[in-house]
């Protein structure tokens, strides 16, 4: 059982820092958890600590490939007022 | 390397004496030994900071909290919000940077760590880059930018490098409104949302600001002002922050446009306009007016001398370059030492010969107070061409004199998709910064940009180039007099009223 971590990563090596099974290395584009190593945090703490501290929704999926951080749960921002704001302004 | 010097008293320069000049009362809310360190600090001075320049390095990506204004996706050179990650250093080559800047630009005394991410959530990167910098080069100053989250645990470790000052980002004291403003911080190793959340990072702020303080290191508090968040509460932050001891308490305007991707600018949240701004600044400046014109240095150092020098400086430059960092030291203290000479001179020259020019007959007691920017390298002068100003110093003429008000940052967005396509000009950012002013004061300016200014209601003015910035904003306030530009005195705007 092991996290993935997916392009939309923006490489902020927060994840890195704090994880305690050194599972995340620096790769290209960007950063990548072996699944060897990664233990999804069991026995260290409560919650992954990689998607405690990640900033980016959708950017680590779960074993079974869903979205830790779903869109909308960091920012606040709703997505579809998200998707509305981003229409308009491809629109002006 | 030759330094700009101006080679003239600085006769009518007018700081109202209300508006400069540090007077023991205006400080008087600090303790002693925070007292002590700001009046003798060099660079704490109106003069000095048109001289001395800091530079930063990018050593520092990872943040632990979430701010509503921030968003950490966009990675993109035009890009000048805080928090945006552009190019990071690892601690040996930012050190390598830093060596070859300073030994090349003497004027560059401060370096400074503010990001991209929270550079106290990068301890090892941060106080790597600090460590190897206090040994190999302990004539430049250091200072760190924090939302203060991680502050109290770092205390002992900053206090053992050659800091100059910490800034906090400080925006509220009020848990509610903090979650209005943090959505999450990563604490003992949980996301913590909302209100709790909120509530420990204030908790952690004021005991960072508190602890820094009690050791006699300088702290800055910055604040971003939310119009409907906490523009009014912001005064009472001011309050708190000054009685813990924080020498400086700036506000800063909100940035939020929906091409940002931010919280605010995606639902909608106004920036403030910059006459609400300037309102509470000088609500919140209280006795600490003097002090507003000083962000320590107004300039990082690559664009001190008036040219874009980052070109010289690139990663593979400066691996080229061999640095003889003991030799360059002794060449910069002697330069050190000639600016501070000149300032000294200056202040002397200053506090002897200060004329006010309110008793100049030409300008009657009720005429109105003007607003204009000047866009400087640096050195006091106006020496910017237009075009090249990333901001804008407000000065105001009035019968009293001419003060300093305020920088102006001309920001500069792009939508941040793949292509990074749809950048604003430069042009609509450089206007927008300056709302309210009447003339520009640069050394040069295109035709474009001449037309679209007056469109505006702004007058382009280059016949000031490589003048004394004061001096000059006084001459155009004279000539605006003079040639009846400024109708309306006071008493009747009072009327319109
Ligand atoms: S889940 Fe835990 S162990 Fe796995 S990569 Fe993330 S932080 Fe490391
Ligand atoms: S915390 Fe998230 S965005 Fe940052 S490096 Fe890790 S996966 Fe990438």
């Amino acid at each position: 059982m092991a996290v993935e971590i997916v392009d939309l990563c923006v490489n902020c090596w927060a994840c890195v820092d704090v994880c305690p099974s050194d599972a995340i290395s620096e790769g290209k584009p960007h950063m990548l958890v072996n699944a060897k190593k990664c233990t999804e945090c069991e026995g260290d703490y409560a919650d992954p600590q990689c998607a405690s501290i990640c900033p980016i929704e959708s950017a680590i999926l779960d074993a079974s490939g869903l979205a830790i951080n779903p869109p909308g749960s960091l920012t606040g921002i709703p997505p579809e007022r998200l998707q509305h704001t981003m229409n308009e302004i491809q629109a002006r | 390397m030759e330094l700009e010097v101006i080679g003239q008293a600085n006769e009518a320069s007018g700081c109202s004496s209300s508006g400069c000049g540090s007077t023991d009362d205006q400080l008087s809310h600090l303790p002693q030994q925070i007292l002590d360190k700001v009046q003798n600090h060099p660079c704490y001075s109106e003069e000095a900071h048109h001289y001395f320049a800091r530079m930063h390095v990018a050593v520092a990506p990872a943040c632990n909290i979430q701010c509503h204004y921030c968003n950490r996706k966009y990675d993109c050179s035009n890009e000048s919000r805080p928090g945006v990650v552009s190019e990071v250093l690892t601690p040996d080559q930012a050190v390598k940077k830093v060596k070859a800047v300073a030994a090349n630009i003497p004027q560059m005394t401060v370096l400074g760590i503010a990001g991209p991410g929270d550079p106290l959530a990068n301890p090892e990167r941060t106080f790597d880059t600090f460590r190897m910098l206090s040994e190999q080069a302990p004539d430049i100053k250091l200072c760190v930018s924090t939302n203060g989250l991680s502050l109290p645990e770092s205390v002992e470790e900053l206090s053992k490098h050659n800091i100059d000052h910490v800034t906090i980002t400080i925006n509220c004291v009020d848990p509610e409104i903090g979650a209005k403003i943090y959505p999450w911080i990563y604490w003992n190793n949980r996301r913590i949302r909302g209100v709790k959340g909120a509530k420990i990072l204030i908790e952690q702020q004021q005991k960072g600001l508190q602890m820094l303080t009690d050791r006699g290191i300088l702290v800055k508090v910055n604040s971003v002002m939310i119009p409907g968040v906490n523009d009014q509460h912001l005064k009472e932050v001011s309050r708190i922050v000054k009685a813990k001891g924080a020498f400086l308490h700036n506000v800063m305007p909100l940035i939020a446009e929906a091409e940002h991707g931010t919280f605010y600018g995606i639902m909608g949240q106004r920036s403030p306009e910059p006459e609400e701004l300037q309102k509470l600044q000088e609500d919140c400046s209280g006795d600490m007016n003097m002090m507003r014109h000083c962000r320590q240095c107004r300039a990082d150092a690559v664009g001190l001398l008036g040219e874009d020098r980052g070109e010289e400086f690139t990663l593979d430059k400066i691996e080229e370059m061999d640095i003889d960092y003991e030799a360059a030291m002794v060449k910069r203290a002697i330069i050190h030492d000639g600016i501070l000479e000149e300032l000294n001179e200056k202040h002397q020259q200053k506090s002897s010969s200060m004329s006010v020019p309110s008793n100049d007959p030409l300008i009657p007691a009720n005429t109105r107070p003007v607003l204009m920017a000047v866009a400087t390298a640096g050195g006091g002068i106006i020496n910017q061409h237009f075009g090249h100003a990333t901001e804008f110093l407000v000065y105001e003429a009035s019968p009293k004199g001419v003060r300093f008000i305020s920088h102006r940052k001309v920001d500069q967005y792009c939508i941040g998709n793949d292509t990074c396509g749809e950048k604003e000009s430069a042009l609509d950012g450089s206007i927008r910064a300056l709302k309210n002013c009447e003339v520009v004061l640069c050394s040069k300016i295109g035709f474009e940009p001449w037309g679209m200014l007056e469109e505006a209601g702004i007058q382009p003015n280059g016949e000031h180039a490589m003048e004394a910035i004061e001096e000059a904003v006084l001459a155009v306030y004279q000539e605006l007099i003079e040639t009846g530009k400024i109708h309306e005195s006071n008493a009747e705007l009072k009327a319109q009223a």
